[in-house]
């Protein structure tokens, strides 16, 4: 039930149940964003649609310049587009004003980002509990809460550890976990592996797609990593503002088998 | 243990509902400054290195005032004039050192925003840290200024005649010390608020999505 007065009860996830598995969590609509460069205006997006379905694993794929990372940041309302409409959890987040962007920010989506992004003053367990304090979640429930999660994703022995301290595949762990701390539907992994070695880049998409079926959240992936390809449900090219194509599974998986693994 | 799901919302269609975000209590703010000031303390202090000069200024023309006693009116109009001008000069010095402070964090500011931290929580962070900078940069800034003039008086003896040719008759007692205390530190402080009020609130209000792409 969401009509609680708490948040948590608002904060509806996934369960990767039958009964919701053909629920949309984003949708976008012809979307359009502009930016001004000097005098010139240049469409980054030039009209893009898509449906991202509860519980998915989507990849967006195109090279750089090509409006992903722009598309990207869309549907993950960290941004506003131009015209055309987002709807993120069934809102539309143009009806949205700033403080229930924040919340929903805070509450449905979880972020990844490429350089991790986490706040260097803080220890792992502290910036895994940020989000819950930005949530209101009491201090001792948020710490058991990221302490759960730490220990889900193998860090449970870093807890006090600054970031600094951290390799950079344990950051990116600690990143992972506070995207989770709120229970998010979705969850955007900016590049998540660009900054990583190949093992560690492996292992980090593996955890990805562990909490994707095992949770049944919601990934959306920016990404250049061929590996992160052969674990997306669908994968999202984009070109010069414009969906090129939408892959399925099957289809990726045939590709990919004459794709070597570069170790990139 | 299962970590992500949610025990409710197995109903089919439900709407996810969204509401606004409640601001965080001071309580919790203040925690937040202290531990950002104090992760960056000796940033934080070069930064407030101006108000500590024009703060050291203010303090040493009040002292110097105290000890001389009776001044002419011509004469504390110029100490008044240059008090204005030296505060001034010292305003434009931590609004720019503030700017530079603030856009060194814009990655900090977009991560928070995007963790669904809210402009005004921002905003009120930098401004708890820059008030708490300035009582501390004011202080030490007022202790030096008065040190340095009742340094120099001492070791000058506390000439009969005055440079411009005044006699003092004046001395720096309890109630002077504590007058210009309770003037220096708000003053120190209120710069500091100032020069930081814009640059924060400017910052905080750059979507998440831009302040994360901005590489200072």
């Amino acid at each position: 039930m969401t009509t609680g007065s708490g948040n948590k009860s608002g904060i509806a996830v996934s369960g990767a149940g039958g009964d919701v598995r053909t629920e949309y969590v984003v949708r976008a609509r012809d979307v359009v964003k502009e930016f001004k460069m000097g005098n010139e205006v240049v469409r980054a997006l030039k009209g893009i649609s898509l449906d991202i379905r509860r519980g998915e694993y989507i990849s967006i794929m195109g090279p750089s310049g090509s409006g992903k990372s722009t598309f990207f940041n869309m549907i993950g309302g960290i941004d506003r587009p131009n015209s055309g409409s987002i709807f993120i959890a069934d809102s539309d987040i143009a009806q949205l004003g700033e403080s229930e962007m924040a919340f929903l920010r805070c509450h449905n989506i979880g972020y990844i980002f490429q350089s991790y992004n986490l706040l260097t003053t803080m220890t792992a367990l502290e910036n895994v509990q940020l989000p819950t304090i930005f949530a209101g979640m009491p201090a001792e429930e948020g710490t058991i809460r990221a302490m759960e999660i730490l220990e889900r994703v193998g860090l449970g022995h870093r807890l006090h550890n600054k970031p600094s301290q951290l390799s950079g595949g344990q950051q990116q762990r600690v990143a992972i976990a506070r995207s989770l701390a709120n229970r998010p539907s979705i969850v955007l992994a900016d590049e998540p592996t660009a900054n990583l070695d190949a093992k560690t880049g492996k292992e980090i998409i593996g955890l990805l797609r562990e909490l994707n079926k095992e949770e049944g959240v919601t990934i959306i992936s920016a990404t250049h990593d061929p590996r992160m390809l052969d674990v997306s449900d669908r994968v999202v090219w984009v070109n010069d503002g414009m969906i090129d194509r939408v892959e399925n599974r099957e289809n990726i998986e045939i590709r990919l088998s004459s794709v070597d693994d570069d170790g990139h | 243990m299962s970590v992500a799901t949610n025990t409710g919302g197995t109903s089919g269609g439900r709407k996810e509902k969204i509401y606004s975000q409640p601001q965080l209590p001071w309580k919790k703010s203040i925690q937040f400054a202290l531990g950002s000031i104090k992760v960056r303390f000796w940033r934080s202090m070069i930064t407030a290195g101006g108000v500590a000069l024009g703060i050291a200024f203010l303090a040493s023309v009040l002292t110097s005032q105290a000890i001389a006693g009776q001044v002419d009116a011509a004469e504390e109009a110029r100490t008044r004039w240059l008090i204005g001008l030296s505060l001034l000069v010292c305003a434009v010095g931590i609004t720019n050192a503030m700017l530079m402070s603030v856009s060194e964090r814009f990655r900090e500011i977009g991560t928070m925003k995007c963790l669904g931290a809210l402009d005004a929580f921002v905003v009120r962070i930098f401004m708890i840290e820059s008030v708490l900078t300035g009582v501390l940069a004011s202080t030490i800034g007022w202790l030096v200024g008065m040190g340095a003039i009742v340094l120099v008086k001492l070791i000058a003896g506390v000439p009969k005649e005055a440079p411009a040719g005044t006699v003092w008759y004046g001395s720096l007692d309890g109630g002077d010390i504590l007058r210009s205390f309770l003037f220096c530190i708000p003053v120190g402080a209120l710069l500091s608020a100032i020069a930081t009020y814009i640059p924060a609130r400017q910052a905080a209000s750059i979507p998440p999505a831009a302040a994360l792409r901005i590489d200072v």
